[in-house]
């Protein structure tokens, strides 16, 4: 046991929780469990890439060093409320409230054996409603998709793949051609460019502008979703990406 | 969970056991104390009094139901109002510790089952000296349990699946790998066939010959003891 609650698992404990947490969260993407279990099942290999890319970076060090957690307690949700909407922390916590989710409902990482880079895959998974805050895309599963195809192409984790693969054979055509036509294009430039996000410390950025935030960090803002699925017919042009938040 | 992982089969081994012990009041005979220890979700009770009105006509026959835990007690009594148990007399729940049952008084029943329960008692002799007290003379021990497989190849593919298969099942399921593994250590570390018995007979029971039956070739085994 390498940290509390680690599970090593043999090659083929590994393959069938892959396979069985894969088609869990095809079939059913509302057990979290599935998608975090089938994430760690195929990480080895790619995560520790995502461990390299934080020893490559100060910032990456120093949250390799101290491992943060972003919890409840960590994050002062009731102060964030009060902070204006056009920053990174408001942003935060308007996501949080419309999903109806807290920090807390993230599960810890137990099936990496090596602890940074279970630290690393911890800190994606704690870090994923920054992710929504950063790029603006909405939390039903559009967005979702849309945003593990960015995250795919920024962090290089397996599991981001493959549900972006994947989980669109769930929707219809309409949904499906945004994805294909504005979303992914955006996502994978993005992601691409974009700085590795999982070096930020967002605890540090909660009070800046969201806007600066992401000039700092290389991410344009994609079209409005929640906009682009109250259009009737798919073939209008779809806006160009707003500044505001 | 369990079907998942038995692919069904416990129900088999369930059915069986309560075949062989064949409960019911015979025919001149009195009404019967039945009393299933660590059942609290109450599937070998509801069995045993089906089986005593189908096949002995037997309608008065009355069955305890102990577990040391609360929670699979409330459950146990929640699926008796979907039987024709409910609220009926002849099922009583009480929240026991197997090693000790406070609440059941010496001699006072004629059939004593646990089945797979036995397993996860602390100390398992001293459970089985509590049976031997609240046992009648004649009273029947009957445990049914987890056990050691008979056939070296097969006993490798059990392990296999055990150890490979059951705790990952467990997370996928019902998102619990710890319970799930704890499950198999604990068929591990549980006594065999001939151990199993010989602690039976300590315990004051005259074990019949053979001393136990194999069902599922040793997954499960059926363990009966007398109280003389």
């Amino acid at each position: 046991m390498s940290y509390p609650g680690h599970i090593r698992l043999n090659m083929f404990q590994r393959a069938l929780l892959a396979v069985g947490s894969g088609i869990g969260a095809f079939f059913n993407p509302r057990r979290a469990d599935f998608i975090a279990t089938l994430g760690e099942a195929t990480a080895p290999g790619f995560i520790e890439r995502l461990k390299y890319q934080m020893l490559s970076s100060k910032d990456g060090r120093w949250l390799l060093r101290h491992k943060p957690r972003i919890t409840s307690k960590s994050l002062n949700v009731e102060y964030l409320r009060t902070l204006p909407a056009n920053t990174l922390g408001a942003t935060y916590v308007a996501w949080l409230d419309r999903e109806g989710v807290t920090p807390d409902t993230r599960l810890p990482v137990r099936f990496i054996d090596d602890p940074e880079s279970a630290y690393a895959m911890q800190r994606y998974r704690e870090s994923h409603d920054f992710y929504h805050a950063i790029t603006g895309l909405p939390v039903f599963v559009e967005g979702e998709i849309a945003l593990k195809a960015f995250e795919f192409a920024n962090t290089g984790i397996p599991m981001t793949g493959l549900g972006a693969l994947l989980a669109p054979l769930r929707l219809g055509e309409r949904p499906r051609r945004r994805l294909r036509t504005i979303y992914f294009p955006w996502a994978i430039r993005n992601g691409l460019n974009a700085q590795p996000l999982i070096n930020v410390i967002w605890e540090n950025n909660l009070e800046r502008d969201v806007n600066d935030l992401r000039r700092e960090l290389g991410i344009e803002k994609p079209p409005d979703l929640r906009e682009l699925r109250k259009r009737k017919t798919a073939h209008q042009l779809p806006i160009p990406p707003t500044e505001s938040s | 969970m369990n079907d998942a992982m038995s692919f069904g089969i416990h129900r088999l081994w369930k059915q069986q056991f309560i075949s062989k012990l064949d409960p019911g009041r015979r025919p001149g005979g009195r009404p019967l104390d039945f009393l299933d220890v660590a059942g609290g979700t109450g599937d070998i009770a509801f069995g045993i009094l089906d089986h005593a009105s189908r096949m002995h006509g037997d309608y008065e026959s009355k069955i305890t139901v102990t577990d040391i835990n609360a929670d699979m007690l409330e459950e146990g009594k929640r699926r008796s109002l979907s039987t024709k148990y409910a609220n009926s007399d002849r099922l009583e729940f009480l929240v026991q510790n197997a090693e000790k049952l406070e609440q059941i008084e010496d001699e006072s029943k004629d059939m004593y089952t646990v089945a797979f329960g036995i397993r996860n008692f602390t100390d398992i002799p001293a459970a089985l000296r509590t049976a031997h007290r609240v046992l009648r003379p004649g009273g029947v021990f009957a445990c049914l349990e987890f056990s050691k497989v008979d056939n070296v190849i097969l006993n490798t593919i059990y392990k296999q699946y055990s150890f490979n298969v059951i705790p990952i099942m467990g997370q996928l399921i019902a998102a619990d790998y710890d319970s799930y593994q704890y499950l198999v250590e604990s068929i591990e570390k549980f006594p065999s066939q001939e151990e199993f018995a010989a602690m039976i007979k300590d315990a004051g029971f005259q074990v019949p010959e053979p001393a136990y039956e194999n069902l599922t070739f040793g997954v499960a085994a059926i363990h009966l003891g007398v109280k003389i």
